[in-house]
């Protein structure tokens, strides 16, 4: 990949590229909504449990013509939380 | 009779929507059945010329819709085939000179005169396409294998999927399978898996479709092309015989693989 002109595998770009458009078109959200949205899931969540921020991900997944918001929010273990606790 | 009304749309233009109306309406005639083309294209008129009709126009369908003529006076006679009919567009107007209930209403008037409707939209999602969907009861999303083609393609499933005009079935057009196998062009399981939406036909790219286009006789009227008989083999499906899909170059296996997405 980068190589300007290159022959072969632009078909990949094609479809990744189109993977992430029409997700945006298909629901509206920008990628500035859902950082917006991961920020204000974060700070309800911390509010009970304890979660690791950076590890946390929140995606658009494509299920056939309808999508998804899934979140994947590993949680701390008790003793790492009685560590940093 | 009781005609199926089908309409062919994209969003994107130059993708080959009046290519594939002026195809498959001469493949249903060339099957026996009796179609009548309509340019929904107003104030871009098309399918004339690219049926080779375009010096027998005396009245479009605007005439018909304002009353100034009858059903039958608009309705042009192919020059080949006696049972396929064109409806043109108007040149003259714009596409406020008619609305959905127009051509609903001269889709119902249509319904017992043929066995099928078919309906070239014109590019976009306004005024225009309402109009050529309205009175559809299958609608055809073509597109080609290029981001902005299936990306403007993907809007107008997510708009018909909302007018509740129930799936839209989709034509890959001119896909180049040189291009495909070496993985720089998308491929149709690509397009389908982005699209999510029932195949119903692969056109591959071919130069004899622009010599048709030129001549004003629809390749799908040639034995020989390889885009013909993809036209013909759309005709057929939508007759609802199973078909299966083309296989241009089966070395690969490519083509051969598309044969099982024809099934979902």
């Amino acid at each position: 990949m980068g190589f300007l002109g290159r022959k072969g595998r632009s078909a990949q770009n094609a479809k990744d590229r189109l993977q992430l458009v029409l997700v945006h078109d298909r629901t509206d959200i920008t990628p500035a909504v859902l950082d917006e949205l991961k920020d204000d899931l974060l700070a309800v969540i911390s509010q009970h449990i304890e979660i690791d921020p950076g590890a946390v991900r929140i995606d658009i997944a494509r299920d056939g013509r309808s999508q998804r918001l899934v979140a994947d929010i590993p949680l701390r273990s008790s003793t790492t939380r009685r560590r940093t606790g | 009779m009781t005609a199926k009304i089908i309409t062919i749309t994209s969003g994107k233009g130059g993708v080959g929507k009046t290519t594939a109306v002026a195809n498959i309406a001469v493949a249903l005639a060339a099957e026996g059945q009796k179609v009548v083309c309509i340019d929904a294209d107003i104030g871009l008129r098309n399918l004339d010329v690219v049926m080779g009709l375009e010096n027998r126009i005396v009245y479009d369908v605007v005439d018909i819709v304002e009353g100034r003529c009858r059903l039958r006076q608009a309705m042009i006679r192919d020059k080949k085939y006696t049972e396929l009919f064109l409806i043109p567009a108007a040149q003259t107007r714009d596409k406020n000179a008619l609305s959905p209930s127009d051509m609903i209403r001269l889709g119902d008037e249509l319904r017992s005169e043929c066995d099928w409707v078919i309906i070239d939209s014109p590019a976009g999602i306004e005024r225009g396409f309402r109009n050529a969907i309205a009175a559809a009861d299958q609608v055809l999303v073509i597109t080609n294998p290029e981001v902005s083609a299936v990306r403007d393609a993907d809007r107008v499933i997510g708009l018909l999927e909302a007018e509740e005009k129930g799936s839209p079935a989709l034509i890959l057009n001119r896909i180049n399978p040189t291009l495909v196998k070496r993985n720089d062009m998308l491929s149709p399981e690509d397009v389908l898996d982005l699209l999510a939406i029932e195949l119903i036909g692969v056109v591959p790219e071919d130069e004899k479709v622009v010599i048709a286009t030129n001549r004003g006789t629809p390749i799908a009227a040639d034995g020989k092309s390889q885009a013909g008989q993809a036209f013909r083999n759309i005709a057929l499906r939508l007759k609802g015989e199973q078909v299966p899909f083309l296989e241009i170059d089966d070395q690969s296996g490519f083509w051969g693989r598309l044969s099982k997405l024809g099934g979902r």
